[in-house]
């Protein structure tokens, strides 16, 4: 997927004019943020559990080079394969040899955000095999040909009556009389369409939420049944999975299940979690003949140790869009590529480059959201400051918004002068905005005022008030 | 791409400013691995007895829109699974799993409930397998794959009814760990066991929140799941 996270601004300025988007998105609150919140209150060893899931990630994260190994030797002695891959270009094309080899002519995938992120559907259908998603959100993106907007719900930014539109032009075949109004109707007629695909299939692929180095297994979590029905009837099951996905045993994974489905969809537990390990076996009476894991680096060994290696902790709950006030307004398509919101805003730049990405890491209000809902609890705005202040020593922002920060750094070091311009301000402002307390336009405040009026100050500058407070002996 | 291999984890090794692991160490984890610890497990259903803990699963199940019945024992369940077909309007036809499990089940005393063995297909509008473990935390069934309980039949299905017995249902996820490590153990002496292909874990019938965030049940698995619940045998 080719990112436009440079022209962020047009995006959003487009997402915020989208009727259908802005209808969408009121979803997210009742859909995702009250089902967290009840979940969690009905766990009272929640934040232990976070702390002891820390405590995993970063364990496995340190010793890294051992479990990984250990699950490739695991993953070998049930009869599996493990695919080393150091880029997209590689895991793409490891993917399309075991379909090759097959002679495979269509595959299913389950949702697979990594497959995004090395663009496997363009890939294998540039050479001849039809990729299928079977993920009902990534099904109707895929047949409108847009990319996921969220991470765990792909099509979130569609409202019903464009998916009824999609279907009829896709499902041309079926009546076109037929009702199709409401979700029911389309949920059945998607499983109508994708039920023949799932078994004819020759190859299966999803991604993995872990791969446990104890058993050689990957574990996939899902509420559809889509991710079941697309490794256990074709011949070949391939797992996507990037590095960090490893956890040492089966234990340390119930331990991270248990925040994930909370944290992501509000569930107790999702519907369907599914281990699986290597090939059927001698007498299985079905499951895949073949097991393969691309185990995918794409840039992860490069962050491991750096400001940025707590991203490797991530799970993928996707509770940071879901809790992001610019996520919300804008939706996950105006930030350009794969990886949305305040996790895509950190983990982007680290893929594509500051340079492609600098604006994701400055849409933010820092409001911390992000990081007090994230299960990890991974730094989400402090590593977008980290990503914002090498954009600046780059030299990447324009000349104005420079100038203006080495304006504000000079008064800042110089508090004497700080306090009079501010004191100043404070009084004029609040002066001349007196009779209506706020302005509609100031000068070099355009961008604020265009949207929004900016409040008049009312009174003393706060460094003001302390000083006054600090005198009289109020602390 | 053997090549990656090395490339891979020697850029690990650079980013953690470390060589490979000695063997010290590494003999360190392998021995953490082969006994693996559990970490903290929430007090939800530990704290109940056997007793809490299958209702305490029976009220999980059914708050995820699984239905249970219950039965005194494994006789009852063709007259169990025969009213909840018709309840439901659905077709008196079943692929019942060829899982020994299922084999005590006298299917004659309902003969007008037809009853194959054998993988699923799919045209099979319901389909009935036994388990292994059920978790009363969450009323999550625990299913493995097998020559006897094949992976498909637990999807394929628009209908997949589960016999439970009541002994099955334990407190958490790692008590089903530690069930499936005992059952599967290799005699190496070396806390070894084979894993299956799968392990199911289910939590309720297939969903989808896909189209405006409206829950719809269905989307690809069972359209419903069934519990014929037997309350004999070890309580």
């Amino acid at each position: 997927m080719k990112p436009t996270s440079r022209a962020f601004k047009e995006n959003v300025r487009r997402a915020l004019g989208d009727p259908n988007l802005q209808q969408a998105m009121t979803n997210l609150r009742a859909g995702f943020v009250e089902r967290r919140a009840i979940a969690v209150s009905r766990l009272p060893e929640w934040e232990e559990l976070r702390d002891q899931a820390i405590a995993i990630k970063q364990h496995t994260l340190a010793h890294l080079d051992f479990y990984l190994e250990t699950f490739e030797r695991n993953v070998t002695a049930n009869g599996g394969q493990v695919h080393w891959c150091r880029d997209a270009a590689a895991a793409n094309a490891a993917a399309l040899k075991i379909c090759q080899a097959l002679g495979a002519r269509t595959v299913t995938k389950g949702k697979s955000m990594v497959g995004e992120e090395i663009g496997i559907n363009d890939y294998l259908e540039a050479n001849g095999v039809i990729p299928v998603e079977t993920d009902l959100g990534e099904y109707i993106l895929q047949i409108r040909h847009e990319p996921p907007s969220h991470i765990i719900a792909p099509a979130i930014h569609l409202v019903k009556e464009q998916v009824a539109e999609s279907f009829r032009a896709t499902h041309g075949d079926l009546d076109p009389a037929r009702q199709l109004i409401d979700a029911r109707q389309m949920c059945d007629e998607a499983r109508a369409v994708l039920r023949p695909k799932f078994l004819a299939a020759d190859v299966g692929i999803t991604g993995a939420n872990f791969l446990v180095a104890e058993t050689g297994s990957s574990i996939i979590v899902t509420n559809e049944g889509n991710g079941d029905l697309t490794q256990t009837l074709p011949r070949a099951h391939i797992v996507l999975a990037s590095l960090e996905k490893l956890v040492p045993t089966l234990e340390d994974s119930a331990t991270i299940l248990r925040l994930l489905a909370r944290s992501a969809t509000g569930q107790e537990f999702s519907t369907y979690t599914t281990i699986s390990t290597g090939p059927r076996r001698k007498d299985d009476l079905d499951g895949p003949g073949e097991y393969h894991v691309i185990l995918i680096d794409n840039g992860r060994s490069a962050i491991l140790g750096t400001e940025f290696g707590d991203m490797l902790r991530c799970i993928r709950c996707a509770a940071c869009l879901n809790h992001c006030p610019v996520y919300e307004a804008i939706g996950g398509h105006a930030y350009g590529w794969v990886y949305p919101g305040p996790m895509g805003a950190v983990l982007t730049p680290t893929l594509i480059g500051i340079e492609a990405a600098g604006n994701l890491p400055n849409a933010s209000t820092f409001c911390g959201r992000c990081e007090s809902v994230c299960p990890m609890k991974i730094p989400l705005p402090r590593m977008m400051r980290h990503w914002r202040e090498r954009e600046f020593e780059k030299h990447l922002p324009p000349p104005a918004y420079r100038a203006g920060l080495a304006l504000w750094a000079f008064a800042a070091r110089h508090p004497a002068l700080y306090r009079l311009v501010v004191d100043v301000a404070a009084r004029l402002l609040g002066t001349l905005g007196a009779t209506r307390g706020r302005f509609r336009a100031l000068p070099l405040a355009g961008g604020w005022t265009r949207t929004r009026d900016f409040p008049a100050p009312q009174g003393r500058s706060f460094q003001n008030l302390w000083a006054a407070r600090r005198k009289d002996g109020v602390r | 791409m053997s090549d990656q291999r090395a490339q891979i984890l020697g850029s690990i090794r650079r980013a953690l400013k470390r060589g490979p692991l000695d063997d010290a160490a590494a003999a360190e984890l392998e021995a953490k691995l082969k006994s693996p610890r559990r970490n903290l497990v929430p007090a939800r259903a530990t704290q109940f007895n056997h007793r809490g803990q299958v209702e305490l699963f029976v009220k999980m199940a059914e708050a995820v829109q699984t239905s249970v019945a219950r039965v005194a024992s494994a006789k009852d369940v063709p007259g169990a699974v025969a009213d909840y077909l018709a309840r439901l309007n659905l077709p008196q036809r079943i692929v019942a799993a060829p899982d020994p499990q299922l084999d005590g089940i006298p299917w004659a005393e309902r003969p007008l409930l037809a009853v194959t063995r054998g993988v699923a297909g799919d045209s099979d509008p319901a389909g009935i397998t036994a388990c292994f473990a059920a978790i009363a935390e969450t009323g999550t069934l625990m299913l493995l794959s097998g020559p006897e309980s094949p992976t498909r039949n637990n999807f394929l299905p628009d209908t997949h009814i589960v016999v439970l017995r009541q002994g099955q249902v334990t407190a958490a996820y790692e008590d089903g760990f530690a069930r499936l490590r005992a059952a599967r153990a290799n005699r190496d002496g070396e806390g070894g066991f084979a894993m299956p292909r799968n392990v199911n874990f289910i939590t309720g019938p297939s969903r989808t929140a896909d189209i405006e965030q409206r829950i719809e049940l269905g989307a690809h698995g069972p359209r419903r799941l069934h519990i014929v619940l037997i309350e004999d045998g070890p309580d």
